[in-house]
């Protein structure tokens, strides 16, 4: 594609994104979006951003960690804390405030590029030394360094500790939160169509074939890891920030992995669009299912966790296995010529 | 190009659910059918216990409400309970679902203080009120007009606490045992800090453990080397019956205290190791007011159990809505937050008025906690007005 | 000195529960190489099927030795019969699928576990009944429980009970034989899926018996027990060796050392952070754990 061509897509997205975020916000003559659908979509899309930044390690390197709340917590943590103490002070050198939305957008740039940044570098610190390790252990492993974070973070006042960090502002609109949707999936398909992802794909195959073949296998491990922690870094930041919506260490623990987890198995691990599709689907499932819930209370958690064992024992693969959305799907399926 | 493809198919799909849209709603004010009342809680996850005993209480007082004639001419009472797994966010999804698809026209809930400072801006901006039974971090009712409490907060509940410890137990030296994982035990035991200190007396360093811990012996151990005249523990009751017993086993016998969260059946599983313990409360079962005994009689045969003091709030909780429903005459949101705002309700943790930050101003007592039967006996010591 | 003995008196007590219950970890492990999840939330089984048992005997009331091993021994079976059924149902299924698969699937059940537990028997935390009656010893300045007591003595007997299973009996040598390689165990005539049944079994039976002393000593249970200190008892078989069992009993003790020590000082709610700590130093200079054995990858 041609630098012009690519950069007209890229306008024509925020553009795009931009009337998005308005019809949300104000709606458009008598209508409006009804605002537990929207927030419904709102989380969707920072849920997207979670999965298919999951997927780029679970999926695409085929490494298993099950500590994305951890990096989902410092990108969190951090960028919200940029906000709320510094935000006012960034926001005036541009005549505005926070609270204003020309004034939250400006903010929220700084404060997810640090989310993001904390992120990466806690990707790095607990990559290195962990993705020497296979399988089973890795998985502990990242599981530990998740816990390890969130005991850390209960136990600091300045961001809310056990409260939670309700001092956060809201910043978060539905163009920031699908902007970085949008990033993530652009990001990891261009990783997926590169030499990257091509040793990716290697060491997902066969590991020690992949070493043997010359990839250095530990380099691009930890470089995966760096982006998707740092991409669920920024999803922390959006989710931190968004109106009603904060951030809770003992929300943001085991369980929460588990979680995008599944939103990718049940998509398919290795799907790029498998994952958008888990994401949205295990979204709406626990709202749709409130009413369910009034019957019975508390069968809708159970009813999950028989979902992921069925899902493993019948249909490992998830819905579209290691496949991508192709529109081919939908042109009509040609005769084939049968031949003697 | 692949790549558009993709957006373009997402956007699809962001499209198709946005066109579930509809007109610019009208105000939540019915004038006919059932008064409809959301109620959020924890019914499951780890807040389980509290969340089950707050709805339990709100819908025994809401079934009482409904059977003596419900309110605004006979329109009966609908509770609308929705859980939110005591997880913060599902808390504000539960609370926009109620207000903007079901249309309440009141919210109670929920019991732990991070949850409702959650939603409660939500119900701020939608202007619907709010009114939280258990929840005592003071920043609650900060949050807006519309939110409005019938606990204690904790700055109040530490004060008591450790004037009580002072004055009356000549206590000089204490040790705090705090659950880290609780804000309601976080903000007692700074409250508590602070007023010791003021006093004149020495806190140690706070102990902390965590909700659902069992073994405490090595925190223990370590506060019986440095011997506190007194220790507070600042949690709640499945902790606290466990901690007093172990403490006792060590050998440590000096007085320990705690605040209402010790109140709960399972607290007799402290046995005879109760003996020499305080707590803080506002409600007592053993009052003999017959408010306090009529709730309690009717709380066991309708669900088996003996309340516990979070059940008792989400008792007085629905009953002081209804009662401002009926004196604003309305369902109309910001003449019904003005009700509350104006109410006097004689309640099963006292009686109920709020003050100008929207929390109830009530005096607290002092139970001396002993086993005798199988069962805690909650000894009236003395009353503690708010000043 | 005091204080520094009574604590260590703590740690013991503490780590023979993680002891026991990484027994059932190691084994499992051992034998599928399927880090088994679940097993905390069997653990919580087995102290809830006491519960009701005790209950339904009316110990509270009638404390005694003889009514408490009838406890016991009924969550033994029990739990016996629970991790039988997981098994077959929910793990042979996936025997044959990827590591991640199977993880999952054991992730899938532990949540269904815990989940359920809280809808079968309600989220409210119950108390055990006192089976029997708490006595405090007082040795010096220290203070010991014979609950504490039993714990100890009665994770030491089981541990040698299963390395007598392990490596005196014949289900114990099909057992090491799968460990080693599966198929070709089977090809020697060894009924591995039975052989498979019955260390989960066992294992699950070990659980059972640390829930009800945990029960007996600490008596609040409910249905999210099982979580923080399954994974606990999973670091402890890690650091003393997966597949070992005198190395999970290592690992155990030295485990519940450590959280005691940690909890001792002013970080003590670094506690559940420190386990995981201690796993990740561990793989890191020593992945065989301590007691453990280097096997070194073939391709």
């Amino acid at each position: 594609m041609s630098l012009a061509r690519k950069l007209a897509v890229i306008v024509a997205t925020l553009t795009a994104l931009v009337v998005l975020n308005y019809v949300f916000e104000y709606g458009f003559g008598d209508f409006q979006i009804n605002p537990y659908y929207a927030r419904i979509i709102n989380l969707i899309g920072i849920n997207i951003t979670l999965a298919v930044s999951l997927n780029l390690i679970n999926g695409l390197a085929g490494q298993f960690s099950i500590g994305h709340a951890g990096f989902m917590a410092v990108g969190g943590y951090t960028a919200t804390y940029l906000t709320v103490y510094h935000g006012r002070q960034i926001a005036a050198m541009f005549g505005s405030t926070p609270a204003e939305p020309l004034g939250g957008s400006i903010v929220m740039i700084p404060s997810l590029l640090a989310g993001a940044a904390a992120a990466a570098l806690a990707g790095l610190l607990v990559g290195i030394p962990s993705l020497r390790l296979k399988g089973d252990y890795l998985a502990i492993v990242t599981l530990g360094f998740s816990e390890i974070i969130r005991v850390i973070i209960l136990n600091i006042p300045a961001v809310g500790g056990a409260t939670g960090f309700t001092d956060a502002i809201p910043i978060t609109n539905t163009f920031w939160i699908f902007a970085m949707a949008v990033l993530t999936i652009v990001i990891t398909r261009n990783i997926a169509h590169s030499t990257f992802g091509r040793a990716l794909f290697a060491i997902r195959s066969d590991e020690i074939a992949a070493e043997a073949m010359g990839i250095n296998t530990t380099r691009y491990k930890v470089m995966a890891f760096v982006i998707s922690a740092a991409l669920a870094g920024i999803a922390g930041g959006l989710s931190g920030q968004l109106f009603a919506n904060p951030l809770n260490p003992q929300n943001l623990n085991f369980v929460k992995s588990i979680e995008v987890i599944v939103m990718i198995v049940l998509g398919g691990i290795g799907s790029i669009t498998g994952a958008v599709l888990g994401a949205s689907i295990l979204t709406i499932l626990p709202e749709a299912l409130r009413g369910f819930d009034q019957q019975f209370p508390g069968l809708r958690m159970v009813i999950y966790a028989l979902l992921l064992i069925l899902l493993m024992i019948f249909r490992p693969q998830g819905l579209l296995g290691r496949r991508e959305f192709s529109w081919a799907w939908l042109r009509p399926v040609k005769r084939r010529a049968v031949l003697g | 190009m692949k790549l558009c493809r993709t957006t373009v198919v997402f956007f699809a799909l962001v499209a198709l659910l946005a066109a579930c849209e509809r007109r610019s709603g009208s105000s939540q004010a019915s004038t006919t059918g059932d008064v409809l009342v959301g109620m959020y809680g924890s019914l499951t996850g780890d807040g389980a216990s509290f969340g089950q005993s707050s709805v339990e209480g709100a819908q025994l007082a809401v079934e009482e409400i409904n059977n003596a004639g419900g309110v605004l001419g006979g329109r009966k009472i609908r509770l609308l309970v929705e859980d939110d797994q005591s997880r913060p966010e599902e808390a504000s999804n539960a609370v926009t679902k109620l207000i903007t698809q079901d249309r309440v026209v009141a919210v109670l809930g929920e019991v732990a203080s991070r949850r409702t400072l959650a939603a409660a801006p939500v119900s701020q901006k939608y202007q619907v009120p709010m009114i939280t039974p258990a929840s005592t971090n003071e920043r609650v009712t900060q949050v807006g007009d519309y939110v409005f409490r019938v606990c204690f907060i904790d700055p109040f509940q530490g004060e008591v606490l450790a004037k009580f410890a002072y004055n009356d137990l000549k206590a000089r030296r204490v040790a705090v045992l705090k659950d880290i994982q609780q804000d309601y035990s976080v903000g007692l035991t700074d409250s508590i800090q602070k007023t010791f200190t003021t006093l004149g007396g020495q806190v140690l360093d706070p102990v902390s453990y965590s909700s659902g811990d069992a073994d405490f012996r090595a925190i223990l151990t370590q506060v019986r080397a440095q011997k506190p005249d007194a220790i507070f523990a600042t949690g709640y009751y499945p902790e606290a019956a466990i901690i007093v017993r172990q403490a006792r086993e060590l050998g440590m016998m000096m007085p320990i205290l705690g605040g209402d969260g010790w109140v709960g059946d399972a607290l007799k599983n402290g046995r005879e190791a109760l003996k020499n313990t305080f707590i803080s409360n506002h409600y007592s079962g053993e009052n003999p007011d017959p408010v306090v005994q009529n709730f309690r009689k009717a709380y066991r045969a309708r669900f088996n159990r003996e309340p516990d003091s979070i059940a008792a709030l989400g008792y007085d909780a629905a009953k002081v809505l209804a009662d401002s429903i009926t004196r604003a005459g309305t369902t109309d949101g910001p003449k019904v937050r003005d009700a509350i705002a104006s109410a006097d309700v004689a309640g099963v943790t006292g009686r109920l008025r709020m003050n100008a930050s929207r929390d109830v101003v009530k005096p607290a007592v002092i139970e001396e906690l002993q086993f005798a039967d199988g069962d805690v006996k909650y000894v009236y010591k003395t009353t503690i007005n708010p000043n | 000195m005091d204080t520094f003995l009574q604590q260590f008196i703590n740690g013991l007590s503490l780590g023979a529960i993680y002891a026991l219950i990484a027994l059932g970890y190691t084994m499992v492990y051992g034998v599928l190489r399927l880090i088994n999840f679940a097993h905390g939330d069997v653990y919580m089984l087995g102290a809830f099927a006491g519960y009701y048992l005790a209950n339904a005997m009316n110990m509270d009331a009638n404390p005694s030795v003889l009514g408490a091993v009838v406890v016991t021994t009924g969550a033994m079976a029990i739990c016996a019969i629970v991790g039988i059924v997981i098994e077959r149902f929910a793990y042979r299924p996936v025997r044959h699928h990827s590591r991640l698969t199977s993880l999952i699937t054991a992730i899938g059940v532990s949540l269904l576990l815990e989940y359920g537990g809280q809808v079968v028997f309600g989220a409210t935390p119950r108390f055990f009944p006192q089976m029997i009656r708490s006595q405090v010893y007082s040795v010096g300045g220290i203070q010991i429980t014979n609950q504490s007591l039993m714990i100890i003595v009665v994770a030491v007997i089981l541990m040698f009970g299963l390395e007598f299973i392990v490596h005196r009996t014949k289900m114990g040598k099909a057992m090491r034989a799968v460990s080693f390689n599966l198929p070709v165990a089977r090809l020697m005539g060894i009924n591995t899926d039975l052989v498979i049944a019955f260390t989960f079994a066992l294992g699950s039976a070990l659980a059972a018996v640390a829930g009800v002393l945990v029960a007996l000593s600490i008596p609040r249970i409910d249905p999210l027990m099982g979580l923080m200190t399954g994974l606990k008892a999973f670091v402890a078989a890690v650091l003393g060796g997966i597949g070992n069992i005198p190395g999970a009993m290592l690992g155990g003790m030295l485990i519940g050392l450590m959280e005691t020590w940690i909890s001792a000082t002013a970080y003590s709610t670094y506690r559940d952070a420190m386990a995981f700590a201690v796993l990740i130093l561990i793989l890191l200079f020593r992945p065989a754990g301590i007691l453990g054995t280097s096997v070194t990858e073939k391709v």
